[in-house]
């Protein structure tokens, strides 16, 4: 046992593929470029690698720091490091930027090498599976023909599902935490309101506001506003705001006067500032899309009879953006298929966002699990 | 030890590869000994976080959920054999997972401490809730909430129409063939449908 260490400076990598990538939209990329990190050390069985796929908002940047920006912790910085429970001493870790991002891979807000402009509006849709196609480019280019392990939260949870779904082959294990096999008619309705809000935005201009010299700022602030309401619990916002007022009392204005009102705000205004709201319209679209039953009249075991890896469910209780039933869902239906599942339902008050808390018996099990996988010395 | 005999009994009617649900599963320790003498493939269930954790440690799958509220998940005749060793006096609803047991699993396998053993008959009668081998608690922080011996499980599989494929009773290791309800402290059932 150590102390629990972070992976320390990181660099991100490029990789360019050339070799055009069909999309499930019918569309296809000619020439694409994906950015990477890597944690730890690739043994020379390759049997090692475990690739971490990134929700909703983000990025390849999973650990450790940037030399530029010391402030930049990856966004699962508390998962991954020596000592943590996924152990960069054991395991070769990936972070990837998916396709349609904004942190460097090919997306709306990169340029197109067809045109030498952003691609904007242009950039085709992209769903999970050919996010997890283009992961298993990124796999054949670092030399792994097999990961030890594929794990992810809420929609990246939906990419390792999908992995052993379209590469059953290549995947020993995978941890779908806080994610769904499909998501509910209330799941998609957040996420049209977020659309409407960017697409109704008038700095939106079709997509391609990069050539006007704006941003839908305002759009993308309040698709982040709906969308932090439903990460967090009801329980969490009322410890944290309850109704607590700036001003100790009414003051009449539409001004902020609720502290939850100051806080989404910001919270909006944050995300603004950084994110790519045509980056933030595939995504939810993607989201949307996913299901991987549908193609077998809506029956989830006959889709997941197709696995073959060892999986870990998690879900938490407060989540009701991606509610424990729906978690169990998938433990079911891989069950049923007699595959290995274990399912740890995880008393967490945060919400949707506890997935990428710290929570002690949420840490230990994923620690275990991790623990369990056999890889070359 | 009490679970020696309790899951060596259990592995005699479990055939190999089979498929079995261990409800309460704890460590999964049941589990992990029915792999390994009858390579079957189990599933725990355990709505305890620490006992989870202790089953991911020893390699045994296992299903976070709560009993009480049924097998819903489950589908019909799923299992070979739904076991549940010494816990169904931990549950409320004892006749709704009776059922549910016998509605996933072909047969269902109970283990439980006999009330009427005569060791605890005698502590009632000096006055005090009994306290040994098979029901270790004291009153007040005891798991189990139903209190029930061999005859009156055999009387509730008759109400239900459960049927009783076999049933051994033990005392310290040994087994007990003459007046079980007074002389057994755990008693073992196969159930089937009937």
């Amino acid at each position: 046992m150590i102390q629990p260490q972070s992976v320390g400076i990181v660099a991100p990598q490029r990789a360019r593929f050339t070799v055009p990538l069909p999309l499930r939209s019918g569309g296809r990329l000619d020439d694409y470029e994906l950015v990477y990190e890597t944690y730890g050390r690739l043994n020379a069985a390759r049997d090692n690698a475990v690739l971490v796929c990134h929700a909703l908002s983000g990025s390849h940047h999973v650990a450790g720091t940037h030399a530029e920006d010391p402030a930049d912790i990856g966004w699962w910085d508390n998962l991954v490091g020596p000592g943590k429970p996924l152990d960069t001493r054991k395991f070769f870790v990936i972070g990837v930027n998916n396709l349609g991002g904004c942190y460097g891979s090919s997306g709306p807000n990169a340029i197109n090498p067809a045109t030498g402009k952003r691609w904007g509006a242009d950039f085709p849709f992209v769903t999970v599976e050919d996010w997890v196609d283009a992961q298993a480019r990124l796999m054949d280019l670092l030399g792994i023909e097999r990961l030890a392990a594929v794990i992810g939260g809420s929609l990246g949870g939906m990419q390792a599902l999908s992995w052993t779904l379209q590469y059953p082959d290549r995947v020993r294990h995978a941890a779908v935490i806080a994610s769904a096999p499909k998501l509910t008619a209330q799941n998609i309705a957040f996420n049209e309101v977020a659309r409407q809000a960017i697409l109704t935005d008038p700095d939106f201009h079709g997509g391609h506001y990069y050539e006007h010299g704006v941003v839908p700022a305002r759009g993308l602030k309040l698709a982040r506003m709906v969308g932090h309401i439903t990460y967090l619990s009801d329980d969490a916002m009322a410890e944290k705001f309850g109704r607590s007022l700036r001003h100790g009392k009414a003051v009449y204005s539409y001004d902020v006067e609720f502290e939850i009102e100051s806080y989404l705000r910001y919270q909006g205004d944050k995300f603004a500032g950084y994110f790519d709201a045509n980056t933030y319209l595939l995504t939810t679209k993607a989201l949307d899309y996913y299901d991987p039953a549908f193609e077998h009249g809506g029956n989830l075991a006959a889709a997941l009879a197709r696995a073959t890896a060892e999986f870990l469910v998690v879900s938490f209780t407060t989540d009701w953006r991606f509610a424990p039933p729906r978690s169990r869902e998938i433990v079911y239906a891989l069950l049923h298929n007699r595959r290995r599942v274990s399912y740890a339902e995880i008393d967490c008050d945060a919400g949707h966002d506890s997935f990428l808390l710290d929570d002690p018996r949420y840490h230990a099990v994923l620690g275990a699990w991790f623990d369990r996988i056999e890889v070359q010395p | 030890m009490i679970y020696r005999y309790d899951y060596d009994v259990i592995a005699q009617w479990i055939e190999p590869g089979e498929k079995v649900l261990d409800l309460g599963c704890g460590d999964g320790s049941l589990l992990r000994h029915l792999m390994e003498v009858r390579q079957v493939q189990g599933y725990g269930v355990e709505n305890d976080t620490d006992k989870l954790l202790a089953c991911v440690k020893n390699g045994v799958d296992v299903i976070q959920i709560d009993m009480e509220k049924g097998l819903a998940g489950f589908e019909d005749g799923f299992f070979d054999h739904v076991i549940m060793s010494l816990s169904l006096q931990a549950m409320h609803n004892t006749q709704g997972i009776l059922a549910e047991m016998l509605r996933v699993g072909r047969e269902a396998v109970v283990s439980f401490p006999n009330f009427g053993y005569w060791r605890h008959r005698q502590s009632i009668l000096n006055g005090r809730m009994p306290v040994s081998e098979s029901l270790p608690h004291q009153w007040f922080n005891t798991p189990n909430v139903r209190f029930f011996t061999i005859a009156d499980f055999d009387a509730l599989c008759e109400m239900n129409g459960i049927a009783v494929r076999e049933r051994l009773a033990f005392d310290e290791g040994k087994l007990i063939l003459e007046e079980p309800n007074f002389l057994a402290s755990v008693a073992v059932y196969r159930l089937g449908r009937p």
